[in-house]
Order: structure tokens, then C-alpha cells, then sequence
């Protein structure tokens, strides 16, 4: 039974500054229902005339229980809510899960599902950066960009929607590799976006990077410094932007990372536009990855794409007619699960937000005993103050925009 | 003073009312369609073919909705706001030439209400007055939102007039005169625009601050202020905040024209008079063109560097350009 505890005024006075309690200074609450905050974060402003003095976070308006409803599901079951946490990083999720599966359970991964995987995530690199780069163009009212942006987005949730038939919530990857193998029109879908996709970008930069009325707005704007940025926790381009090469496709690689040659952009400035440049930056370096990877996924054509660990892999169908063996496992699988150790393991990933990870512990049965994650949107949040003090509210704007939150991932 | 003369001025503001109200209407529809068509999307095109009913069904729609007044609203001046608001934009219109004489039934009809010799003055003098409705309404809600819409667009309103007020000067000088009929007159040959390029330039972005337009549509700012100093406002009334907002968009697109474009009359060729309207409505959808070209194409300003780039950039070179425009003037005799 939850406790509901009344909160008196007096224990919320720290927030706020001694002004604000004589009234020199205005009390602002901004959301959950502001169309800046992307979702529903309420952030209550202290300002003096439009210059913020302190700036409040709160969270928890799109809490779903998710970690909790993980424990009460087999693995296999629970990797389906993955993609409702950070729902522009579907994939990344999913893949994350697994990984954190396949270390507890130490289950092997084909080389093509591990083509197909990175491949994949990347595309959804770039969706998520193309929602990002949409919406901190329309915060900062350069609203055409927003269309333009998921005009592209669209193309790639085709393809999402080609291989797993869903648009968004895909559960493509499975612990041991992938629902199914890509389909033929895969490779010409991936194709014609490696070939528009480049001239798009030379657009965008076109619209934002040589406006001057965009860059005034995002240059030095919402500093970080390297040191504070570690301190806080930051990570993936937030980090980078301000001078931080850190990301753990490089420092931690996973699914094959280390075998594709790619640069991780990094910026040194540490404002809205060094973070902008860094995630612009992203685009192409996502882009080569996934040429790489398609031509990787044209010599493995025809391997297989899932592990051949029956017990915690299911067999092919076709199996299921002449094997018994097959039959059992299949009926096992699908009725009960598989088993993991009573053990834990911390998985950390590179999502499109910063390092996503993911603390699985088992119990010895079908259900994982506790599950964390370790979201970038949660914690880059929590340096938002930090930013933004002392900075006008067009810049707070500005600075949600740049640390590309989303609040599925925040709220778990 | 003769009764036709008494009737054939209401009949002209009436007409010039009609159009207002429906300019405002349509121009709504224009800007979505443009807009629209920026941005690969298809805009409203379900209401009547092209969607040309779509401000029908809006109008109908503001008019039925529920009028919401904030329990702690100042409930007479939030009444009074849209209106303060609405009434200049409407009355702007007393000076613009829509062309010379056309004689109906015998009768030779000005196509102008007003011929005034302050006619520059009086465009100035009323455009400040909508400052008001938007600090009081910003005032009356009651709502820190449109508070702080309201004071930016205060100061934001009060220093651009200076700069939209001396980019004005220019043209003034080169035809010798106040009436905007002169001024007119006086581009028969040579539009205003080639030699008071910069203060066409200067007018064009103080216009466009002076009415709020995006990109220095401050006061109502969405993503910051969510709608600034109109937050609370809802049916009629927002309407006619959103109905001055155009109707102003069409009125400065329209002294653009007048000043700089050559009003309704095309160079070197003299139309007839009756066409000489349509001359005049077609370059102002061409200059209404380029606001919602802009709109969809830049970013916003933030506050304070407006401010700073109003005072220190726009003003200075507006003054600059009478200056020189007084030399060259006195050089040339």
C-alpha cells in the first residue's frame, strides 16, 4: 500500500530562490500539456521579467510501470513493451533488451541477424535524429523543417514496416537473432534511401545551418562543459557536443561494431549548435555504416539469422512436422519460456539519445527478477537547470530541443 | 454638402469594410494553401472545390463556440481588446487608393474614400493604436502567458514604428507630398522600390514586426509562449484578434504597393481606370506571397536580440536613408 504523503509548502521553498518568496520574482509553470516540452514534461519556471533564475524538471506524467510489468513477463514477452519506452528508438530498444538477454543466458548471434541488426538500428539512428532535428527546428518556429523532416522519417518507417510489418512497434529482434529474415524488396528499399537521403541533408543545412537567424539563436546557447557533462552523466551527442568522444558503438561495441569503419562526431563548443552540428554530423556517419552493413548483409545472403540454441531459440516451422525434437522445444518455448540464471548483467547500448542501458537480473526462472533501464532521456533532464539558468525562455526551448528528450524513455 | 456624396462614402466603406472582413477570411485560406504547398502538403481542400468554403465552416465554427471569460479576467477590458484591436485595422483602410476616377451612371467616383494630405501621418497614427488591445488584452486575462505577450509585443510594437515611421520619409520626399494618391501619381514612370531599395527593405521587416508576423511573431510565439497575449480568448473574440492580425497583414501589404510598388498603376502604360483595382489587389496577393514565404521559411528571432536589431541596426540605417536621399534631393534641385 502506497503511503500518500502530504507535501507542505515549507519543504518545497528550497527549490526556489528568496526573491521568488518576497515576490521580486514571477512563478512560471510551463506544461505538461506546452507544446515545447515534447510530451508531457512540466518544467516550473522562476523568471525575473523572461530571464529564467531557476528552472524545476518534473517528471512522471507519461509513467508507464513498465520496468515493474517487465517482471510479471517472460524474456520473450517482455521485449513487446521495449518499444513503447523510447518510442522513436523502437529497434534500438528491442536490441538492447536482447543483447542484456543473450549476455544473461549467453546465447549466441548469427553474423547476418547481427548485419541486419545494425543496419536496422542505424536507420532508426536517423529517424529519431529526423524527429529530433523536426522538432527543434519548430521550437525555434522554422516549421517547414518539421515536414520536411518527417517526410524522410517516412520513407524509414517503411522499411521498418516492410521487414517486421509494423511501423513503430516492431519486436523484429529476438533474443538469438530476428523474427524472420529481410525480405527481397529490403535491399532495394535501403538503396534508393541511401541515395536521396544525402541531398536531403544538403537541404537542411541549407534551411538551419547557413540561416543566420538560426544559428543566432542556437550558438552559445545552454553551455556545458566537458567536466560538468561527465559529472552529470550525459552521454551520446549531448555529450559529444561538448567535446566528448564517448560513444559505445566505439568503446564497448556490440553486434559487430567493431568491424565497420566509422567516425563519432564530436564538437567542442558545448552549446545548442555544437550539438546540432554533432547529431547533423551522425547522419552521415550512420548512413556509411549502413552501406557497409548492406553490403556485409549481400555476401551473407542465405545464412541463417537466428541461433540454433534450441533451447532458447524456437525451431524453423518446417521442422516441426518431422522432428520431435523440434516439436517439444517449440511447445516448450511457446507455453513456457526459457530459464536464465540467477545472475545480473548491465547491457549498454548507443541509442540515438546517448547510452541506453539495460540491468537484467534472473532468478533461475522464465521472468526476469528486476529490470532497469539506465534511459539517456532521465538523466540528460536532470542537467537542464543547469543549462538553462540565467538564459532567457526562447533558449529553454531551444535547450529541450537539443537534448533530444523524449519522455516515454524518461518515465519507465 | 450633398445626400450622394453622404451615401456614396457610406457605400465605399461598406464595400471597403466587406472587404476587410472577407480579405481576412480568404487570405486565412490563401496562407494555408501556401503554406501547404511549402511544406508538400495538401491544405484545407475539402470545404467547396479548392476549399474555398474552408472559412465558411471556420467562421461558422468561431461564431458557435463557447465564449470563455477567465473568473479572475478584468472582464471590461477583456471585452474591450479585441475590439481596440480590431477597429484600427478595419479603419486603415480610409486612405489607400484603389485607383483614380471611374464614372458610374454619370457620376465620376473617386476610387478612394480619402484623399487626405496627411494621408502618411494618418497611416502611422492609426497602425499605433492596436498596441493597446494587445497590452490590455495581455493585461485582462490574468494569465502570465499572455502577460508576457503582451509586454513583448508593447515593446516590440512601440520600437518598430520608428523605423516602419522614417522608412516612410523616403518616398514622402521624393514625391513632395503626404497624399498617398501623389505618392502614387509620382511612380508613373519609375516605382519607389529602385530608389529607396533599403527603404522598402526597412519597411518590409518593420512592417512585418509591427504586425506581428512570423519571423517576429514574438507576442504570440507558440512554442514558448503558447499563444501569448490571445491565451485565454476563445470564439468571437479570438476571431477578431486573428481577423486584425490579417486584415493588418493585407493593409501593410497594400501601403507597401502604395509606396513602393506603384500602387495601381503599371509604368509607362495607362490602363483604364475600372481595371486600375485589380492592378492594385494583384500586386498586394504577390507582396502577401512573400510574408508567407517568410513565414515558412525562417526561424524566430528571440526577444531581445529584436529589440537590439529594431534599435540598433533598423533604425540608424532608416535614418541614414533620409539623410542621403535628403542630399542627393538637395544636389539634384
Amino acid at each position: 500500500m502506497v503511503q500518500l504523503q502530504e507535501v507542505t509548502l515549507d519543504e518545497l521553498k528550497h527549490l526556489v530562490s528568496d526573491r521568488a518568496i518576497q515576490g521580486d520574482t514571477m512563478l512560471l509553470n510551463m506544461g505538461p500539456q506546452h507544446p515545447s516540452t515534447h510530451g508531457v514534461l512540466r518544467l516550473m519556471l522562476e523568471l525575473d521579467g523572461e530571464t529564467i533564475i531557476n528552472c524545476v524538471p518534473d517528471i512522471g506524467f507519461l509513467h508507464t510501470g513498465i520496468e515493474k510489468n517487465m517482471e510479471a513477463k517472460r524474456y520473450e514477452q517482455a521485449e513487446v513493451m521495449t518499444d513503447r519506452l523510447d518510442y522513436l528508438n523502437t529497434v534500438g530498444n528491442n536490441l538492447a533488451f536482447c543483447l542484456a538477454v543473450e549476455k544473461l543466458v549467453d546465447l549466441d548471434v548469427p553474423p547476418r541477424a547481427q548485419v541486419i541488426r545494425v543496419i536496422l538500428t542505424e536507420l532508426q539512428r536517423i529517424a529519431s535524429h529526423l524527429v529530433w532535428l523536426g522538432t527543434q527546428s519548430l521550437d525555434l518556429a522554422a516549421m517547414s523543417m518539421f515536414l520536411y523532416c518527417f517526410r524522410e522519417r517516412e520513407i524509414i518507417l517503411d522499411i521498418l514496416e516492410l521487414v517486421s510489418g509494423q511501423r513503430m512497434m516492431t519486436t523484429y529482434i529476438r533474443p538469438g537473432g530476428l523474427w524472420r529474415d529481410v525480405p527481397e524488396d529490403f535491399y532495394d528499399a535501403v538503396q534508393d534511401f541511401l541515395e536521396m537521403f544525402p541531398k536531403r541533408i544538403e537541404q537542411y543545412h541549407g534551411l538551419l545551418t547557413k540561416n543566420p537567424l538560426f544559428v543566432d539563436r542556437t550558438k552559445g546557447i545552454g553551455v556545458i562543459s566537458g567536466e560538468d557533462a561527465v559529472a552529470w552523466g550525459l552521454t551520446g551527442p549531448t555529450l559529444r557536443g561538448s567535446g566528448v568522444a564517448f560513444d559505445n558503438r566505439k568503446a564497448r561495441p556490440y553486434s559487430g561494431y567493431e568491424n565497420y569503419d566509422f567516425e563519432v562526431p564530436v564538437r567542442n563548443e558545448g552549446d545548442v549548435f555544437a550539438r546540432y552540428i554533432c547529431r547533423m554530423d551522425e547522419f552521415w556517419e550512420s548512413l556509411s555504416i549502413i552501406e557497409q552493413g548492406m553490403e556485409k548483409l549481400r555476401e551473407l545472403d542465405g545464412a541463417p539469422i537466428r541461433s540454433n540454441n534450441r533451447k532458447f531459440v524456437p525451431p524453423p516451422r518446417s521442422e516441426l512436422g518431422t522432428s520431435m525434437e523440434a516439436l517439444i522445444h517449440h511447445f516448450k518455448l511457446w507455453t513456457d519460456g526459457f530459464d536464465a540464471p540467477a545472475e545480473y548483467v548491465y547491457m549498454p547500448v548507443s541509442s540515438p539519445r546517448g547510452e541506453l542501458g539495460v540491468y537484467l537480473e534472473g532468478d533461475g526462472g522464465n521472468k526476469p527478477y528486476r529490470v532497469h533501464w539506465r534511459t539517456p532521456s532521465f538523466i540528460h533532464l536532470q542537467a537542464l537547470p543547469v543549462m538553462s539558468t540565467g538564459l532567457l525562455v526562447a533558449d529553454l526551448v531551444a535547450i529541450i530541443g537539443s537534448i533530444d528528450i523524449v519522455l516515454g524513455d524518461s518515465d519507465r | 454638402m450633398e445626400p450622394a456624396l453622404i451615401i456614396e462614402w457610406v457605400i465605399k466603406s461598406a464595400i471597403l469594410l466587406l472587404f476587410g472582413v472577407t480579405g481576412f477570411a480568404y487570405l486565412t485560406l490563401y496562407e494555408r494553401r501556401a503554406l501547404a504547398r511549402i511544406q508538400v502538403r495538401i491544405g484545407p481542400n475539402r470545404a467547396g472545390p479548392f476549399g474555398i468554403l474552408q472559412p465558411v465552416a471556420d467562421g461558422i465554427k468561431l461564431i458557435f463556440n463557447q465564449e470563455l471569460i477567465p473568473a479572475t479576467a478584468d472582464k471590461v477590458l477583456f471585452v474591450l481588446a479585441p475590439i481596440i484591436t480590431v477597429l484600427p485595422a478595419l479603419i486603415i483602410w480610409a486612405v489607400i487608393p484603389w485607383g483614380r476616377q471611374v464614372i458610374i451612371g454619370g457620376r465620376e467616383i473617386n476610387l478612394y474614400l480619402s484623399n487626405a494630405n496627411v494621408g502618411v501621418l494618418y497611416l502611422t497614427a492609426v497602425a499605433s493604436i492596436a498596441v493597446y488591445g494587445i497590452v490590455i488584452a495581455g493585461w485582462s486575462s490574468n494569465n502570465k502567458y499572455a502577460l508576457l505577450g503582451g509586454l513583448r509585443s508593447s515593446a516590440q510594437m512601440v520600437s518598430y514604428e520608428l523605423a516602419l515611421g522614417i522608412s516612410f520619409i523616403g518616398p514622402i520626399m521624393l514625391a513632395g507630398s503626404m497624399s498617398l494618391v501623389d505618392i502614387v501619381e509620382a511612380q508613373s514612370k519609375v516605382w519607389y522600390i529602385v530608389p529607396q531599395f533599403l527603404a522598402f527593405l526597412i519597411f518590409m521587416m518593420a512592417g512585418l514586426a509591427e504586425i506581428n508576423r512570423a519571423p517576429f511573431d514574438m507576442p504570440e510565439a507558440e512554442q514558448e509562449l503558447t499563444a501569448g497575449y490571445h491565451a485565454e480568448y476563445s470564439g468571437m473574440k479570438f476571431a477578431l484578434f486573428f481577423m486584425a492580425e490579417y486584415i493588418k497583414m493585407i493593409a501593410i501589404a497594400a501601403i507597401g504597393v502604395t509606396l513602393f510598388l506603384g500602387g495601381y498603376r503599371i509604368p509607362f502604360i495607362d490602363i483604364p481606370p475600372a481595371i486600375e483595382p485589380l492592378v492594385f489587389f494583384i500586386k498586394i496577393l504577390i507582396l502577401l506571397f512573400v510574408i508567407i514565404w517568410v513565414r515558412a521559411t525562417f526561424p524566430r528571432f528571440r526577444y531581445d536580440r529584436l529589440m537590439a536589431f529594431g534599435w540598433k541596426i533598423l533604425l540608424p540605417l532608416s535614418l541614414a536613408n533620409v539623410f542621403i536621399t535628403a542630399v542627393i534631393l538637395v544636389f539634384r534641385g
